[in-house]
Protein backbone atom coordinates (compact mmCIF):
# COMPACT_ATOMS: atom_id res chain seq x y z
CA UNK A 1 0.00 0.00 0.00
CA UNK A 2 2.73 2.52 1.35
CA UNK A 3 4.81 1.31 -1.51
CA UNK A 4 1.79 1.84 -4.31
CA UNK A 5 1.47 5.49 -3.25
CA UNK A 6 5.71 6.14 -3.53
CA UNK A 7 5.46 4.43 -6.51
CA UNK A 8 2.48 6.42 -7.80
CA UNK A 9 4.36 9.53 -6.42
CA UNK A 10 7.48 9.05 -8.33
CA UNK A 11 5.22 8.59 -11.19
CA UNK A 12 3.18 11.75 -10.92
CA UNK A 13 6.52 14.22 -10.28
CA UNK A 14 8.40 12.59 -13.42
CA UNK A 15 4.86 12.44 -15.43
CA UNK A 16 4.80 16.72 -14.94
CA UNK A 17 7.90 17.34 -16.12
CA UNK A 18 9.43 15.87 -19.74
CA UNK A 19 13.09 15.45 -17.85
CA UNK A 20 14.67 13.65 -15.21
CA UNK A 21 15.65 15.82 -11.49
CA UNK A 22 18.39 17.31 -12.06
CA UNK A 23 20.74 19.75 -9.94
CA UNK A 24 21.89 22.79 -11.78
CA UNK A 25 25.44 23.40 -10.62
CA UNK A 26 27.03 21.81 -13.62
CA UNK A 27 25.27 23.88 -16.14
CA UNK A 28 25.89 27.09 -18.15
CA UNK A 29 24.77 29.45 -20.87
CA UNK A 30 26.60 30.32 -24.09
CA UNK A 31 25.85 33.67 -25.86
CA UNK A 32 25.21 32.69 -29.51
CA UNK A 33 24.71 36.32 -30.60
CA UNK A 34 24.60 35.78 -34.03
CA UNK A 35 20.48 34.50 -33.92
CA UNK A 36 19.22 35.91 -30.26
CA UNK A 37 19.43 32.39 -28.71
CA UNK A 38 21.43 31.04 -26.21
CA UNK A 39 22.66 27.40 -25.21
CA UNK A 40 22.18 25.47 -22.38
CA UNK A 41 25.15 23.58 -21.76
CA UNK A 42 25.92 21.35 -18.94
CA UNK A 43 30.23 20.42 -17.75
CA UNK A 44 29.72 17.13 -16.36
CA UNK A 45 29.37 14.92 -19.42
CA UNK A 46 29.82 18.23 -21.57
CA UNK A 47 26.83 18.65 -24.10
CA UNK A 48 24.89 21.03 -24.66
CA UNK A 49 21.07 20.19 -23.48
CA UNK A 50 19.06 22.59 -25.61
CA UNK A 51 18.34 26.41 -26.65
CA UNK A 52 16.41 29.03 -25.76
CA UNK A 53 15.55 31.23 -28.44
CA UNK A 54 13.62 35.12 -28.98
CA UNK A 55 16.51 37.04 -27.05
CA UNK A 56 17.10 40.11 -28.87
CA UNK A 57 20.29 41.56 -29.67
CA UNK A 58 23.23 39.46 -27.99
CA UNK A 59 26.37 41.20 -29.26
CA UNK A 60 27.93 42.01 -25.77
CA UNK A 61 25.38 40.00 -24.00
CA UNK A 62 26.12 39.34 -20.28
CA UNK A 63 24.10 36.82 -17.80
CA UNK A 64 24.03 36.64 -13.88
CA UNK A 65 22.63 33.93 -11.75
CA UNK A 66 19.72 33.47 -9.31
CA UNK A 67 21.26 32.35 -5.89
CA UNK A 68 19.70 28.89 -6.27
CA UNK A 69 21.08 28.44 -10.19
CA UNK A 70 18.01 27.67 -11.28
CA UNK A 71 17.70 30.82 -13.41
CA UNK A 72 19.60 33.06 -15.62
CA UNK A 73 19.42 36.56 -16.02
CA UNK A 74 20.40 37.31 -20.10
CA UNK A 75 21.30 41.26 -20.27
CA UNK A 76 21.51 42.42 -24.15
CA UNK A 77 22.76 44.77 -26.44
CA UNK A 78 19.05 46.14 -26.89
CA UNK A 79 18.38 46.50 -23.56
CA UNK A 80 16.94 43.44 -23.11
CA UNK A 81 16.45 41.88 -19.71
CA UNK A 82 15.24 38.28 -19.70
CA UNK A 83 14.97 35.58 -16.97
CA UNK A 84 15.16 32.03 -18.31
CA UNK A 85 15.18 29.14 -16.38
CA UNK A 86 17.74 26.79 -17.24
CA UNK A 87 15.60 23.62 -16.25
CA UNK A 88 12.75 24.08 -18.40
CA UNK A 89 14.74 25.83 -21.04
CA UNK A 90 12.48 28.51 -21.35
CA UNK A 91 11.78 32.33 -20.84
CA UNK A 92 10.24 33.65 -17.28
CA UNK A 93 10.13 36.87 -18.03
CA UNK A 94 11.27 39.17 -20.71
CA UNK A 95 11.61 43.42 -20.51
CA UNK A 96 12.87 45.98 -22.62
CA UNK A 97 14.87 47.70 -19.89
CA UNK A 98 16.44 50.52 -22.44
CA UNK A 99 18.23 50.93 -25.12
CA UNK A 100 21.41 49.80 -25.02
CA UNK A 101 22.84 47.97 -22.31
CA UNK A 102 26.03 46.93 -21.58
CA UNK A 103 25.71 44.07 -18.27
CA UNK A 104 24.06 43.38 -14.97
CA UNK A 105 24.70 42.18 -11.72
CA UNK A 106 22.62 40.99 -8.67
CA UNK A 107 22.62 41.77 -5.19
CA UNK A 108 24.14 39.79 -2.29
CA UNK A 109 20.49 39.05 -0.89
CA UNK A 110 20.11 37.99 -4.62
CA UNK A 111 16.66 39.70 -5.11
CA UNK A 112 17.70 42.52 -7.23
CA UNK A 113 19.26 43.01 -10.56
CA UNK A 114 21.14 45.91 -11.58
CA UNK A 115 21.74 46.68 -15.41
CA UNK A 116 24.06 49.26 -16.39
CA UNK A 117 22.90 51.11 -19.53
CA UNK A 118 25.08 52.44 -22.44
CA UNK A 119 21.77 55.10 -24.08
CA UNK A 120 20.35 56.53 -22.05
CA UNK A 121 23.31 56.32 -19.56
CA UNK A 122 22.51 55.08 -15.95
CA UNK A 123 21.82 51.83 -13.88
CA UNK A 124 18.19 50.46 -13.50
CA UNK A 125 16.98 47.73 -10.41
CA UNK A 126 14.37 45.30 -10.99
CA UNK A 127 12.78 42.85 -8.83
CA UNK A 128 14.94 39.46 -9.42
CA UNK A 129 11.75 37.30 -9.57
CA UNK A 130 9.32 39.49 -11.30
CA UNK A 131 11.70 41.63 -13.08
CA UNK A 132 9.10 44.54 -11.73
CA UNK A 133 11.65 48.04 -11.75
CA UNK A 134 12.44 49.54 -8.44
CA UNK A 135 14.45 51.87 -9.08
CA UNK A 136 16.24 54.21 -11.67
CA UNK A 137 19.53 56.12 -11.32
CA UNK A 138 20.67 57.97 -14.64
CA UNK A 139 23.92 58.51 -14.85
CA UNK A 140 24.54 62.32 -14.74
CA UNK A 141 28.20 63.00 -13.95
CA UNK A 142 29.82 66.42 -12.21
CA UNK A 143 29.48 67.33 -15.97
CA UNK A 144 25.85 67.40 -16.34
CA UNK A 145 25.85 64.94 -18.93
CA UNK A 146 24.08 61.91 -18.94
CA UNK A 147 27.03 59.11 -19.39
CA UNK A 148 27.72 55.31 -20.59
CA UNK A 149 28.09 52.93 -17.79
CA UNK A 150 30.45 50.40 -17.69
CA UNK A 151 32.46 47.93 -15.02
CA UNK A 152 29.23 47.60 -12.74
CA UNK A 153 29.81 45.09 -10.09
CA UNK A 154 27.54 44.06 -6.78
CA UNK A 155 29.50 44.57 -3.23
CA UNK A 156 28.88 43.00 -0.36
CA UNK A 157 26.13 44.78 1.91
CA UNK A 158 23.57 44.95 -1.42
CA UNK A 159 26.00 47.68 -2.36
CA UNK A 160 27.43 47.99 -6.21
CA UNK A 161 29.78 49.68 -7.72
CA UNK A 162 29.98 51.41 -11.06
CA UNK A 163 31.86 53.99 -13.59
CA UNK A 164 30.98 56.73 -15.66
CA UNK A 165 32.38 56.10 -18.71
CA UNK A 166 32.25 59.66 -20.87
CA UNK A 167 31.78 61.40 -17.17
CA UNK A 168 34.93 60.23 -15.68
CA UNK A 169 33.52 58.98 -11.94
CA UNK A 170 33.19 55.97 -10.16
CA UNK A 171 29.50 55.66 -8.02
CA UNK A 172 28.70 53.32 -5.30
CA UNK A 173 25.35 52.76 -4.53
CA UNK A 174 24.00 51.27 -1.21
CA UNK A 175 20.31 49.47 -2.00
CA UNK A 176 19.49 48.24 1.66
CA UNK A 177 16.60 50.17 1.25
CA UNK A 178 15.49 50.12 -2.03
CA UNK A 179 13.37 53.18 -1.57
CA UNK A 180 16.38 55.29 -0.83
CA UNK A 181 19.64 54.01 -2.25
CA UNK A 182 22.16 55.87 -1.11
CA UNK A 183 24.47 56.77 -3.61
CA UNK A 184 27.97 58.30 -3.17
CA UNK A 185 30.00 59.93 -6.31
CA UNK A 186 33.80 60.12 -6.76
CA UNK A 187 34.56 62.31 -9.49
CA UNK A 188 37.40 63.15 -11.79
CA UNK A 189 38.79 59.31 -11.32
CA UNK A 190 40.77 59.45 -14.50
CA UNK A 191 39.88 59.83 -18.29
CA UNK A 192 37.31 57.03 -20.08
CA UNK A 193 37.08 54.21 -17.85
CA UNK A 194 36.13 51.15 -19.94
CA UNK A 195 35.42 48.24 -17.19
CA UNK A 196 35.72 48.04 -13.53
CA UNK A 197 36.54 44.51 -10.85
CA UNK A 198 36.15 43.60 -7.79
CA UNK A 199 39.66 42.21 -6.16
CA UNK A 200 38.97 38.73 -4.52
CA UNK A 201 38.60 40.07 -1.40
CA UNK A 202 35.90 42.19 -2.18
CA UNK A 203 37.64 45.34 -0.65
CA UNK A 204 38.87 47.32 -3.51
CA UNK A 205 36.76 48.15 -6.79
CA UNK A 206 39.30 49.17 -9.56
CA UNK A 207 38.56 50.56 -12.86
CA UNK A 208 40.85 50.62 -16.01
CA UNK A 209 41.46 53.41 -17.75
CA UNK A 210 40.91 53.97 -21.64
CA UNK A 211 41.78 57.78 -21.89
CA UNK A 212 45.16 58.35 -20.15
CA UNK A 213 47.57 55.82 -18.19
CA UNK A 214 46.73 54.02 -14.98
CA UNK A 215 44.06 52.68 -12.84
CA UNK A 216 41.07 54.14 -11.11
CA UNK A 217 41.71 52.37 -7.18
CA UNK A 218 38.74 52.82 -4.49
CA UNK A 219 38.82 51.57 -1.12
CA UNK A 220 35.29 50.43 -0.42
CA UNK A 221 36.42 49.47 3.05
CA UNK A 222 37.49 53.62 3.36
CA UNK A 223 35.91 55.10 0.87
CA UNK A 224 36.08 58.36 2.63
CA UNK A 225 39.84 58.12 1.49
CA UNK A 226 38.12 58.65 -2.04
CA UNK A 227 39.41 57.50 -5.31
CA UNK A 228 43.30 57.27 -6.41
CA UNK A 229 45.56 56.72 -9.70
CA UNK A 230 47.63 53.82 -9.45
CA UNK A 231 50.42 53.06 -12.22
CA UNK A 232 49.20 56.69 -13.57
CA UNK A 233 52.79 57.22 -14.96
CA UNK A 234 52.85 53.32 -16.33
CA UNK A 235 54.42 53.52 -19.79
CA UNK A 236 54.39 57.41 -19.75
CA UNK A 237 55.53 58.90 -23.42
CA UNK A 238 55.08 55.63 -24.85
CA UNK A 239 53.55 55.22 -28.43
CA UNK A 240 50.59 53.23 -27.60
CA UNK A 241 49.01 50.45 -30.30
CA UNK A 242 45.90 50.06 -31.33
CA UNK A 243 43.39 48.44 -29.54
CA UNK A 244 41.03 46.32 -32.24
CA UNK A 245 38.64 45.24 -28.91
CA UNK A 246 38.25 46.59 -25.67
CA UNK A 247 39.80 44.78 -23.01
CA UNK A 248 37.80 43.31 -19.93
CA UNK A 249 38.62 43.57 -16.43
CA UNK A 250 36.19 40.69 -15.27
CA UNK A 251 37.68 37.77 -14.13
CA UNK A 252 41.35 39.06 -14.39
CA UNK A 253 44.15 36.65 -12.99
CA UNK A 254 45.24 37.26 -9.11
CA UNK A 255 48.34 35.18 -7.39
CA UNK A 256 49.62 35.64 -4.33
CA UNK A 257 49.60 39.70 -3.68
CA UNK A 258 49.62 40.03 -7.42
CA UNK A 259 46.73 41.35 -10.05
CA UNK A 260 47.62 40.31 -13.87
CA UNK A 261 45.27 42.95 -16.03
CA UNK A 262 45.45 43.77 -19.62
CA UNK A 263 47.75 46.26 -20.92
CA UNK A 264 46.01 49.07 -22.87
CA UNK A 265 47.38 49.70 -26.42
CA UNK A 266 50.22 47.68 -25.35
CA UNK A 267 51.16 44.16 -26.15
CA UNK A 268 51.69 42.82 -22.90
CA UNK A 269 49.91 41.84 -19.20
CA UNK A 270 50.81 44.37 -16.75
CA UNK A 271 51.23 43.23 -12.96
CA UNK A 272 50.14 45.04 -9.97
CA UNK A 273 51.84 44.53 -6.61
CA UNK A 274 48.14 44.79 -4.32
CA UNK A 275 50.63 45.85 -1.27
CA UNK A 276 51.91 48.93 -3.06
CA UNK A 277 50.03 49.37 -5.31
CA UNK A 278 52.91 49.66 -7.67
CA UNK A 279 53.35 47.98 -11.45
CA UNK A 280 55.74 44.76 -10.42
CA UNK A 281 56.71 43.83 -14.66
CA UNK A 282 55.09 42.58 -17.48
CA UNK A 283 54.89 39.74 -19.50
CA UNK A 284 55.07 40.10 -23.26
CA UNK A 285 52.34 38.47 -25.24
CA UNK A 286 51.29 37.87 -28.66
CA UNK A 287 48.58 41.34 -28.96
CA UNK A 288 46.34 43.35 -27.42
CA UNK A 289 44.66 41.02 -24.04
CA UNK A 290 41.07 41.08 -23.60
CA UNK A 291 40.46 38.50 -20.93
CA UNK A 292 43.34 37.46 -18.63
CA UNK A 293 41.82 34.94 -16.44
CA UNK A 294 43.05 32.83 -13.65
CA UNK A 295 42.65 29.76 -14.13
CA UNK A 296 40.97 28.21 -10.18
CA UNK A 297 43.49 26.20 -7.97
CA UNK A 298 46.22 27.10 -10.32
CA UNK A 299 49.32 29.52 -11.09
CA UNK A 300 48.13 29.57 -14.44
CA UNK A 301 46.36 32.66 -16.42
CA UNK A 302 44.46 32.21 -19.42
CA UNK A 303 44.54 35.40 -21.67
CA UNK A 304 43.04 35.99 -25.16
CA UNK A 305 43.17 38.55 -27.56
CA UNK A 306 41.76 41.16 -29.56
CA UNK A 307 41.84 41.23 -33.50
CA UNK A 308 43.15 40.39 -35.74
CA UNK A 309 45.34 37.83 -33.47
CA UNK A 310 42.07 36.89 -31.39
CA UNK A 311 42.73 32.99 -33.02
CA UNK A 312 45.13 32.35 -30.25
CA UNK A 313 44.91 32.08 -26.63
CA UNK A 314 48.47 31.96 -24.34
CA UNK A 315 48.85 30.34 -20.63
CA UNK A 316 51.23 32.44 -18.58
CA UNK A 317 52.50 31.04 -15.70
CA UNK A 318 51.99 33.69 -12.84
CA UNK A 319 54.83 32.34 -10.40
CA UNK A 320 57.46 32.04 -13.69
CA UNK A 321 56.11 35.13 -14.92
CA UNK A 322 55.98 33.91 -18.87
CA UNK A 323 54.17 31.83 -21.56
CA UNK A 324 54.21 28.01 -21.19
CA UNK A 325 51.28 27.55 -23.86
CA UNK A 326 50.39 29.02 -26.71
CA UNK A 327 47.19 27.17 -28.19
CA UNK A 328 44.96 27.93 -31.31
CA UNK A 329 41.61 26.86 -30.70
CA UNK A 330 39.93 28.17 -33.86
CA UNK A 331 38.85 31.91 -35.45
CA UNK A 332 38.15 34.67 -32.91
CA UNK A 333 38.05 33.66 -29.54
CA UNK A 334 35.43 35.53 -27.68
CA UNK A 335 35.56 34.35 -24.55
CA UNK A 336 37.24 31.48 -21.44
CA UNK A 337 35.04 30.26 -18.47
CA UNK A 338 36.69 27.68 -16.37
CA UNK A 339 34.55 24.94 -14.48
CA UNK A 340 34.73 25.77 -11.19
CA UNK A 341 37.60 23.66 -9.76
CA UNK A 342 39.66 24.48 -13.23
CA UNK A 343 40.12 21.63 -14.21
CA UNK A 344 38.43 22.46 -17.67
CA UNK A 345 38.13 25.73 -19.89
CA UNK A 346 36.00 26.00 -22.01
CA UNK A 347 35.96 28.83 -24.82
CA UNK A 348 34.10 30.25 -27.66
CA UNK A 349 35.59 30.72 -30.94
CA UNK A 350 33.28 32.60 -33.01
CA UNK A 351 34.09 32.72 -36.75
CA UNK A 352 35.03 28.85 -36.21
CA UNK A 353 31.09 28.02 -35.02
CA UNK A 354 32.26 25.96 -31.98
CA UNK A 355 33.09 25.48 -28.35
CA UNK A 356 36.52 24.09 -27.71
CA UNK A 357 36.53 22.76 -24.34
CA UNK A 358 40.64 22.28 -23.01
CA UNK A 359 41.97 20.04 -20.00
CA UNK A 360 43.96 22.59 -18.05
CA UNK A 361 46.07 20.48 -16.93
CA UNK A 362 47.23 18.53 -20.36
CA UNK A 363 46.06 21.41 -22.49
CA UNK A 364 44.31 18.70 -24.81
CA UNK A 365 41.11 19.23 -26.16
CA UNK A 366 38.24 17.34 -24.69
CA UNK A 367 35.68 18.68 -26.67
CA UNK A 368 34.35 20.15 -29.18
CA UNK A 369 30.85 21.32 -29.35
CA UNK A 370 29.10 22.99 -32.35
CA UNK A 371 27.40 26.50 -31.68
CA UNK A 372 26.80 29.41 -33.59
CA UNK A 373 28.89 32.15 -33.59
CA UNK A 374 29.33 31.75 -29.63
CA UNK A 375 30.17 34.66 -27.62
CA UNK A 376 30.43 35.15 -23.49
CA UNK A 377 29.95 31.35 -21.74
CA UNK A 378 28.60 31.76 -18.22
CA UNK A 379 28.80 28.84 -15.73
CA UNK A 380 26.45 28.85 -12.80
CA UNK A 381 28.65 28.65 -10.05
CA UNK A 382 29.06 32.95 -10.70
CA UNK A 383 26.16 32.95 -8.40
CA UNK A 384 27.91 32.88 -5.76
CA UNK A 385 30.85 34.31 -5.94
CA UNK A 386 31.09 38.53 -5.07
CA UNK A 387 31.62 40.73 -7.58
CA UNK A 388 30.92 38.82 -10.89
CA UNK B 1 59.78 76.32 -46.53
CA UNK B 2 60.22 74.35 -43.59
CA UNK B 3 56.52 73.92 -43.20
CA UNK B 4 55.79 72.73 -46.69
CA UNK B 5 58.71 70.30 -46.85
CA UNK B 6 56.93 68.85 -43.41
CA UNK B 7 53.86 68.67 -45.18
CA UNK B 8 54.78 67.14 -48.01
CA UNK B 9 56.32 64.46 -46.01
CA UNK B 10 53.33 63.64 -43.99
CA UNK B 11 51.53 63.61 -47.29
CA UNK B 12 54.07 60.86 -48.41
CA UNK B 13 53.80 59.39 -45.27
CA UNK B 14 50.14 58.70 -45.45
CA UNK B 15 49.93 57.51 -49.02
CA UNK B 16 53.00 55.59 -48.69
CA UNK B 17 52.31 53.52 -45.30
CA UNK B 18 49.13 52.38 -45.69
CA UNK B 19 49.81 51.07 -48.78
CA UNK B 20 53.21 49.04 -47.79
CA UNK B 21 51.43 47.37 -44.91
CA UNK B 22 48.46 46.14 -47.03
CA UNK B 23 49.93 43.55 -49.32
CA UNK B 24 46.84 41.72 -49.43
CA UNK B 25 44.03 44.05 -49.63
CA UNK B 26 42.56 44.71 -52.88
CA UNK B 27 43.83 48.18 -54.75
CA UNK B 28 41.71 50.00 -57.08
CA UNK B 29 38.39 47.55 -57.88
CA UNK B 30 35.37 46.86 -55.91
CA UNK B 31 35.86 44.34 -53.61
CA UNK B 32 34.13 41.54 -55.23
CA UNK B 33 31.78 38.51 -53.67
CA UNK B 34 33.71 36.75 -51.49
CA UNK B 35 35.94 39.71 -50.41
CA UNK B 36 32.44 41.40 -49.36
CA UNK B 37 30.93 38.89 -47.25
CA UNK B 38 34.22 39.03 -45.14
CA UNK B 39 33.75 42.30 -45.05
CA UNK B 40 30.29 41.85 -43.95
CA UNK B 41 30.93 39.97 -41.20
CA UNK B 42 33.98 42.06 -39.73
CA UNK B 43 31.92 45.06 -40.08
CA UNK B 44 28.96 43.16 -38.26
CA UNK B 45 31.16 41.34 -35.81
CA UNK B 46 34.36 43.43 -35.36
CA UNK B 47 33.35 46.89 -35.66
CA UNK B 48 30.51 45.31 -33.75
CA UNK B 49 32.52 44.78 -30.39
CA UNK B 50 32.38 48.64 -30.63
CA UNK B 51 29.50 49.85 -32.13
CA UNK B 52 26.96 47.07 -31.38
CA UNK B 53 26.50 43.91 -33.95
CA UNK B 54 22.96 45.73 -35.36
CA UNK B 55 25.30 48.91 -35.33
CA UNK B 56 22.71 50.79 -33.05
CA UNK B 57 25.58 52.34 -30.85
CA UNK B 58 27.47 50.63 -28.16
CA UNK B 59 30.77 52.50 -26.86
CA UNK B 60 30.96 53.89 -30.33
CA UNK B 61 28.34 55.98 -31.89
CA UNK B 62 25.68 54.72 -33.94
CA UNK B 63 26.43 53.51 -37.17
CA UNK B 64 23.19 53.04 -39.02
CA UNK B 65 21.93 55.58 -42.19
CA UNK B 66 20.01 58.04 -39.95
CA UNK B 67 22.86 58.40 -37.87
CA UNK B 68 25.45 58.79 -40.56
CA UNK B 69 22.81 61.12 -42.71
CA UNK B 70 24.23 64.21 -43.78
CA UNK B 71 28.23 63.20 -42.86
CA UNK B 72 30.77 63.32 -45.68
CA UNK B 73 31.35 60.40 -47.12
CA UNK B 74 34.96 61.01 -47.76
CA UNK B 75 36.12 61.97 -44.06
CA UNK B 76 33.80 58.90 -42.58
CA UNK B 77 36.19 56.76 -45.23
CA UNK B 78 38.98 58.81 -43.54
CA UNK B 79 37.71 58.07 -39.72
CA UNK B 80 37.64 54.42 -40.60
CA UNK B 81 41.33 54.39 -42.51
CA UNK B 82 43.04 56.28 -39.91
CA UNK B 83 41.08 56.13 -36.57
CA UNK B 84 39.98 59.41 -34.51
CA UNK B 85 43.56 59.75 -32.18
CA UNK B 86 42.10 60.35 -29.03
CA UNK B 87 39.00 58.23 -29.06
CA UNK B 88 38.90 54.55 -29.11
CA UNK B 89 38.43 54.17 -32.80
CA UNK B 90 41.35 52.40 -34.10
CA UNK B 91 42.80 53.03 -37.91
CA UNK B 92 41.68 49.95 -39.90
CA UNK B 93 44.42 50.71 -42.70
CA UNK B 94 46.58 48.03 -42.26
CA UNK B 95 43.56 45.52 -43.04
CA UNK B 96 41.61 47.87 -45.29
CA UNK B 97 41.97 49.42 -48.69
CA UNK B 98 40.83 52.67 -49.40
CA UNK B 99 38.29 51.18 -51.65
CA UNK B 100 36.79 49.04 -49.60
CA UNK B 101 36.53 51.67 -46.59
CA UNK B 102 34.64 53.55 -48.94
CA UNK B 103 32.43 50.56 -49.90
CA UNK B 104 31.52 50.12 -46.27
CA UNK B 105 30.87 53.90 -45.92
CA UNK B 106 28.68 53.50 -49.17
CA UNK B 107 26.81 50.21 -47.65
CA UNK B 108 26.85 52.41 -44.22
CA UNK B 109 24.52 55.00 -45.56
CA UNK B 110 22.53 52.72 -47.77
CA UNK B 111 21.67 50.28 -44.38
CA UNK B 112 24.19 47.69 -44.00
CA UNK B 113 23.77 44.29 -45.35
CA UNK B 114 22.97 40.91 -42.81
CA UNK B 115 25.42 38.45 -42.07
CA UNK B 116 23.90 35.83 -44.35
C1 LIG C 1 37.50 49.77 -30.01
C2 LIG C 1 36.22 50.33 -30.35
C3 LIG C 1 35.88 50.57 -31.81
C4 LIG C 1 35.98 49.68 -32.85
C5 LIG C 1 36.42 48.23 -32.80
C6 LIG C 1 35.50 50.38 -34.02
N1 LIG C 1 35.12 51.65 -33.69
FE1 LIG C 1 34.42 53.05 -34.97
N2 LIG C 1 34.33 54.41 -33.46
C7 LIG C 1 34.61 54.14 -32.14
C8 LIG C 1 34.39 55.33 -31.36
C9 LIG C 1 34.55 55.46 -29.86
C10 LIG C 1 33.97 56.34 -32.26
C11 LIG C 1 33.62 57.79 -31.94
C12 LIG C 1 34.87 58.62 -32.05
C13 LIG C 1 34.62 60.05 -31.64
O1 LIG C 1 34.33 60.26 -30.46
O2 LIG C 1 34.69 60.91 -32.51
C14 LIG C 1 33.95 55.72 -33.58
C15 LIG C 1 33.59 56.38 -34.74
C16 LIG C 1 33.40 55.77 -35.97
C17 LIG C 1 32.87 56.42 -37.15
C18 LIG C 1 32.47 57.88 -37.26
C19 LIG C 1 31.03 57.99 -36.92
C20 LIG C 1 30.51 59.40 -36.98
O3 LIG C 1 29.31 59.56 -36.73
O4 LIG C 1 31.28 60.32 -37.24
C21 LIG C 1 32.81 55.48 -38.14
C22 LIG C 1 32.31 55.67 -39.57
C23 LIG C 1 33.30 54.25 -37.58
N3 LIG C 1 33.63 54.45 -36.27
C24 LIG C 1 33.36 53.05 -38.26
C25 LIG C 1 33.94 51.91 -37.76
C26 LIG C 1 34.19 50.72 -38.55
C27 LIG C 1 33.77 50.54 -40.01
C28 LIG C 1 34.80 49.84 -37.73
C29 LIG C 1 35.33 48.45 -38.08
C30 LIG C 1 36.14 48.33 -39.28
C31 LIG C 1 34.92 50.44 -36.42
N4 LIG C 1 34.40 51.70 -36.48
C32 LIG C 1 35.44 49.82 -35.29
C33 LIG C 1 35.05 52.94 -31.61
C34 LIG C 1 35.34 51.81 -32.35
Amino acid sequence: MRINSLLLSILLLSGCSSTALRGTGDLGVVIERANGKVQIVETSVRSVLGEVAELGDLSHATVEFSRDERYAYVFGRDGGLTKVDLLTRSIVKRVIQSGNSIGGAISSDGKLIAAANYTPGGVKFFRSDTLEQVADIPAIGADGKQSKVVGLVDAPGNRFVYSLYDGGEIWTVDMQDTAHPVISKFSGIGKEPYDGVLTPNSRYYIAGLFGEDGLALLDLWHPEKGVKRILGNYGKGEQKLPVFKMPHLEGWGFYEHYAFVPGVGRHEVVIIDMDSWTAAGAIPVASQPVFVVGQPGSSHIWVNFAFPDNGVVQVIDAAERKIIKTLQPGNAVLHMEFTPRGENVWISARDSDKLVVYDSATFATVQELPSAKPSGIFFTPRAHRIGW
Amino acid sequence: MRNSLFKIGVLALALLLPAASRAEASTGAAPDAARQAVLVNMVREDCGSCHGLTLKGGLGPALLPDALKGKDAASLQLTILYGRAGTPMPPWNRFLSDTEASWIVEKLLQGFPDAH
